[in-house]
């Protein structure tokens, strides 16, 4: 203790960052140690305010906390060492970055003499992470060190969510200074992001949907991000207007999957209806989502007739990829009440049921739909059984990226918002087993499912490990296809069927696996076993490796194939070799 | 429509490229200009042009200026994202104000005798280029306008024994009392 030990808010760089974790509200963190971040993990030790989860390996710890922070709304927050640590960090931070999830990411660095020297586990962590994060810091005055760690708080959780990174050096953390909590001064005076939406656009948005004869809403991942005040107010909005709605895989939640108005999710995997819906509006409301490319499809063609209202809270999404007919910046919840306030008050909504009739013929093309089968499990049917299985239960569902992540979106009715967790922007295989943990760690209770495939869920397997060693009981559901069944498609689609390197010809006995982690493992091989095995799987109260034995060749459908748009979909039933053929002729360069 | 045939299917883009002269305001901080240029880089936008000093001490507030091409969709898309970096105070476009001054400043060596360098003489009066430097076969001259000006000069001096240029890039500023 230096002589100032007197003043309480005298301490350590390393002591600052537990406090400020304190001070924010934190009440579990990820991480791994190592030689750059001894001193804060020497702090950690030494308290219990703060939680600390040991995972695997540091992209475990990065997806862990995108999977808490989503389900709860909160920032997550991750500790790893210098070098490698920050470098495996640049995954999840990344992923972080393209669906908007709040992080704060502390990573140490070697000592400041040494920055520079090609040190023992040095890397330029900013400056690999400056692409990848929202904002970050690095610190080399303990006096700083305060003020940014409340600011990376601040910059994280506000406006448009975002991954940031401050980068401690180990002498830093040695070094005392004082500490202030958190105050306003503490942040960029240049960082003002917009909430409140402008009133003459809002007035002209009203206006636009009160005349319009075919309008939709197409909803997105900012509308969860804005907190659940949100989801009320679009539910409110869908009640009021009676209007459609659809959303982006990001914003399912949002709206109830059984409520009336719902078309399905949207886009390349989407329902026919939700994309005939998009093609043929006059009038279409965008909520917290990007147009990205796995939404428009071909974006000369894409919704012809619309006029577009697009509600962001970032200036930068509007325009970027399709253009607006009246953008409005702000934060959903605050855009959508003022909207709907304003509707309520001077317009009266349109009548809309020759639209609605339109869209019921859509619906009866049921694209959805699929061949049942009696010998072997169908992946859609697996899901199906899951969700209902668990209908009625306070449960969670995360995925990793590939077939099982459309058809488990196009599968699982998603009843409130915070309930989904995957990974949409950077299409992460090994987000969905990390991601459980952390959502499980916020949940303890609840029921906490990865809906996985076998190839996703060997990319960060290790982290059984840690389910088993914090009493984590998440269900690790794998439809194992033996194939990387997305990758298989396309090469099925777009490249003669020559499917190089997409099938696993040596994976785990999962079963066995699990075992050996100290989990438990389920294997289904036959429908008719399935429902047995998802019950046993939902009341063991340890962790789960579900090994379902699906049909090894089937195909994820609707869908839109390349460079066509929004009413070229291939629907299952026409999706046979000859039209499949046809409709994916000349995609080959889209990605 | 204004807008990319596809946004993963990539076709011809037909939009005519503008140039815009972009003015930053950025917290002088470090790393705050390695942010800017890999947001230039990362995206895909052109740099034409791009000049940065700190202009007010006491705020350690520094002024880019970037001069950079693209369609009127690119053009509005690098301006919000700019924007809404933490360390950048504000994003003008000059070129859209149709209000502001462009200037930069060259210098430019030529070797010669004779005829040559009587006439790169003539020539630097009539463009208003200072001689900055000078030995019995060769000279610097020191040159500021806007780009056109100094490029125009520089194709004159280019038969007369040009050997080097070295040019700032171009500052731009807002005309009449009003500050960014």
């Amino acid at each position: 203790m230096s002589d100032k030990s007197h003043d309480p808010n005298q301490m350590t760089g390393a002591a600052m960052i537990v406090r400020a974790l304190i001070d924010h509200g934190v009440k579990h963190i990820f991480g791994y140690p190592g030689g750059a971040v001894l001193p804060i993990y020497d702090e950690i030790f030494q308290q219990s305010e703060v939680e600390h989860i040991l995972v695997r390996h540091e992209q475990g710890a990065g997806h862990a906390a995108e999977g808490y922070a989503r389900s709860t709304g909160k920032p997550g927050v991750v500790l790893v060492t210098s070098g490698p640590g920050a470098t495996n960090m640049v995954t999840p931070l990344t992923d972080a970055l393209m669906d908007s999830i709040p992080l704060v990411c502390i990573t140490g660095q070697v000592p400041t003499h040494l920055i520079g020297n090609d040190a023992f586990q040095e890397c330029d962590t900013v400056g690999i992470t400056r692409p990848c994060t929202k904002h970050n810091w690095l610190v080399r005055d303990v006096k700083d060190l305060a003020k940014v760690l409340h600011e990376a708080f601040y910059v994280a959780s506000t406006g448009r969510p975002g991954p940031v990174v401050v980068d401690v050096p180990k002498d830093v953390q040695f070094a005392t200074g004082t500490y202030h909590p958190p105050r306003k001064s503490d942040v960029h005076v240049s960082y003002a992001p917009r909430v409140k939406g402008d009133a003459t656009q809002i007035r002209k948005a009203v206006a636009l949907l009160a005349s319009a004869k075919r309008p939709v809403i197409y909803s997105g991942g900012g509308v969860i991000n804005s907190g659940s005040e949100a989801s009320k107010l679009l539910r409110e909005l869908v009640e009021f207007t009676g209007f459609p709605i659809t959303s982006t895989l990001m914003g399912l939640g949002a709206y109830p999957a059984s409520g009336k108005n719902w078309l399905g999710m949207l886009g390349m995997h989407g329902t026919y209806e939700a994309n005939m819906a998009m093609h043929d509006c006059d009038a279409m409301l965008c909520v917290g989502a990007r147009f990205d490319d796995r939404i428009t499809g071909r974006t000369d063609a894409f919704s012809p007739g619309s006029k577009k209202i697009h509600i962001d809270i970032d200036p930068s999404s509007i325009n970027k990829n399709i253009r607006i007919d009246i953008p409005i910046i702000g934060d959903a919840a605050n855009v959508l009440g003022d909207l709907l306030q304003v509707f309520k008050a001077e317009a009266k909504k349109p009548d809309i049921r020759t639209w609605w009739q339109e869209i019921a013929k859509w619906r009866a093309r049921n694209s959805l739909s699929y061949k049942k089968n009696s010998d072997i499990i169908l992946p859609q049917f697996a899901i199906q059984r899951l969700f209902e299985a668990t209908r009625g239960r306070d449960v969670y569902i995360t995925t990793e990226v590939g077939q099982h992540q459309m058809w488990a979106a196009q599968f699982f009715g998603f009843e409130e918002p915070h309930r989904w967790m995957t990974s949409g922007g950077l299409g992460t295989m090994g987000y969905g087993l990390p991601a459980a943990l952390g959502v499980q760690v916020a949940h303890p209770d609840s029921l906490v499912i990865d809906i996985a495939g076998d190839a996703s869920v060997q990319m960060t397997m290790q982290e059984m490990s840690t389910a088993v060693q914090y009493e984590l009981p998440i269900k690790i559901f794998i439809l194992n296809n033996q194939y990387m069944g997305m990758v298989r498609q396309w090469q099925q689609l777009l490249h003669g069927n020559r499917l190089s390197h997409s099938y696993s010809e040596a994976l785990p006995d999962f079963v066995k696996l699990a075992e050996a982690f100290g989990c438990v493992g389920i294997q289904a091989i036959k429908p008719g076993d399935l429902d047995g095995a998802i019950k046993e799987m939902i009341s063991v109260k340890r962790p789960v490796l579900f090994d379902c034995r699906v049909a090894a060749l089937e195909n994820c459908f609707p869908m839109i194939p390349s460079g066509k748009a929004h009413n070229e979909m291939l629907l299952p039933a026409e999706a046979n070799d000859e039209a499949t053929a046809a409709a994916f002729a000349s995609g080959k360069a889209l990605v | 429509m204004n807008q990319p045939a596809s946004a993963y299917f990539m076709e011809e883009r037909h939009d005519p490229s503008e140039s815009h002269t972009l003015s930053v305001l950025v917290q002088n901080e470090p790393g705050v200009l390695a942010r800017v240029i890999g947001l230039f880089s990362g995206r895909g936008y052109n740099i034409e042009s791009l000049t940065v000093s700190e202009t007010e001490n006491q705020k350690h507030v520094s002024r880019i200026t970037i001069v950079t091409t693209g369609t009127p969709m690119v053009i509005e898309q690098i301006k919000h994202q700019l924007d809404r970096m933490v360390p950048v105070y504000r994003v003008v476009d000059m070129t859209l104000t149709g209000r502001s001054i462009e200037r930069e400043l060259a210098m430019v060596k030529l070797r010669g005798t004779g005829e040559h360098r009587v006439e790169a003489l003539r020539l630097a009066e009539a463009f208003r280029a200072r001689v900055i430097d000078a030995t019995t076969e060769s000279f610097v001259f020191e040159i500021t306008g806007n780009s056109a000006k100094i490029n125009q000069f520089i194709d004159l001096m280019r038969p007369l024994g040009l050997v080097e240029v070295s040019r700032t890039g171009v500052a731009a500023i807002g005309r009449g009392a009003e500050g960014m």
